[in-house]
């Protein structure tokens, strides 16, 4: 099990150095889509059009900072032989919640990306998160952290939104911005659009970063 | 730290308790309102089937259209029970019709501005893509014969392919195809393949990429438009009358 405690000093401030590296550091230097490469499956999946897309990021940072919370609370409750099925109970509780309260209150937005909600249960970020940091780190860290790294996957999907939407409809949020001799990509609609921009995104971060693959 | 047995069963005991607590809470206080969402989006699907520009209107007045100018009736042209009607499932119905049991088969009747004389008659479908239900309405102009408009979905067809059954531009290629040839019923078919032009009035051109859909698809409107048959043939021979 791969734990990055972060140590903690007594009385740290509200904002500490500590603190505001681990909400910035997976927006850029450790983006979960863009450089760990996870949660591409759903990157792919509800990122058509702008507003399934802001549902989803919004979707998935309740869960990643509630769950993260919980389990942080728990972690020394939690038996260690069955973490992961603890860990997921309380992951799949949120994700159900969610989806109740789309189909209550968003029901036009939730029969688009109801299929992808269920999913937000295998997203690799959540679980990464869960393993990683709340397991080992103070329930106000975890919360952090999981702002952190939900932003960081959120900005993604929505820039990779923008565009497929931008190019493939012709429309931004259902708004027509493009006159209407633009002729529509059928490409970007289509996943592979989005790991064509996807691909794009990691290379202009990288060439920016100068981050190199470990071997 | 190795926790002992009865503390591990115990911890996924009351973990499965407090959160099955939690998640029937949640079903139960919302399902009110899901169902009364579920009941509007019902509504606007069937307008949408004839009066496709309201596509962007709100729902609640969506909703206020079809409370004032939908009538439903039965195949035989009395009006449904409003008991019946209050319970009626298309999708139970469907299960009924696939085991040759007899079915309620709704007509909505969408009544012109005035309320004297039928726009267009409405026939609600269900039936099976290729990896869930697919539903629709199936709206034809006063005279039975020609297709007004029609609206299909889905529950999980594939995204980009089958699903596109649910796009408008797939749905209107089914507008102003006949029903009827040479006075036989010949149900509106879904060709393979797509980007056929010069198609006869009974076909339309087909979805490249979700055959199987469409395969489910032409089975739906196939299997309805029979059950229909009665209710069709009846006005149509009058119409042919009448000329």
């Amino acid at each position: 099990m791969s734990t990055e405690t972060v140590a903690a000093k007594k009385s740290e401030a509200l904002f500490s150095k500590r603190r505001k590296a681990i909400v910035t550091d997976p927006l850029d230097d450790d983006n979960p889509v863009t450089v760990q490469v996870l949660g591409i499956c759903s990157a792919l999946a509800v990122t058509s059009k702008l507003e399934p897309t802001l549902v989803m990021s919004i979707a998935v940072t309740f869960v990643i900072i509630f769950s993260n919370l919980i389990v942080s609370i728990l972690r020394n409750a939690i038996p260690q032989r069955i973490r992961i099925i603890v860990q997921l109970g309380i992951v799949a509780s949120l994700v159900i919640i969610v989806d109740q309260v789309l189909k209550a209150y968003l029901y036009d937005v939730s029969k688009v990306v109801g299929v992808y909600v269920g999913l937000i249960i295998t997203n690799c970020i959540v679980m990464g998160r869960l393993e990683a940091f709340a397991m080992a780190n103070k329930p106000y860290d975890s919360i952090l952290d999981g702002l952190g790294s939900s932003f960081g996957y959120a900005w993604v999907i929505l820039v990779v939104a923008f565009f497929r939407e931008l190019f493939g409809s012709g429309t931004l949020f259902d708004i027509r911005v493009l006159p209407e001799a633009y002729v529509n990509n059928g490409l970007m609609t289509s996943p592979v659009g989005a790991f064509i921009i996807i691909g794009l995104i990691i290379w202009v971060q990288r060439a920016r970063n100068g981050y190199v693959e470990e071997a | 730290m190795q926790q002992s047995n009865g503390y591990v069963i115990g911890f996924a005991v009351a973990m499965t308790v407090i959160l099955g607590g939690i998640l029937s809470f949640t079903a139960v206080s919302l399902n009110e309102r899901q169902k009364k969402e579920v009941a509007l989006d019902t509504k606007k699907q069937i307008m949408l089937s004839v009066l496709p520009e309201m596509s962007d209107s709100p729902k609640a007045k969506i909703a206020e259209v079809y409370d004032s100018r939908i009538q439903v009736i039965g195949i035989d042209g009395n009006a449904i029970d409003a008991a019946v009607l209050e319970k009626l499932d298309i999708s139970k119905e469907w299960k009924k019709l696939k085991k040759n049991q007899p079915a309620v088969l709704p007509i909505y009747k969408f009544m012109s501005k005035d309320g004297n004389s039928v726009d267009s008659y409405i026939l609600p479908m269900y039936g099976y893509g290729l990896w869930n239900d697919i539903w629709g309405y199936f709206a034809l102009e006063s005279d039975k014969k020609t297709v007004k408009g029609v609206v299909f979905s889905h529950k999980g067809e594939t995204p980009g392919l089958g699903a596109r059954i649910g796009d408008k531009e797939v749905q209107d290629r089914y507008i102003g195809k006949k029903i009827f040839v040479n006075g036989e019923l010949k149900p509106t078919f879904m060709v393979k393949g797509e980007g056929k032009t010069g198609l006869p009035d009974y076909e339309v051109d087909g979805l490249s990429g979700a055959t199987l859909t469409a395969i489910g698809l032409n089975e739906m409107v196939d299997r309805y438009l029979n059950q229909y048959k009665p209710f069709l043939e009846k006005g149509a021979s009058a119409v042919s009358m009448a000329q």
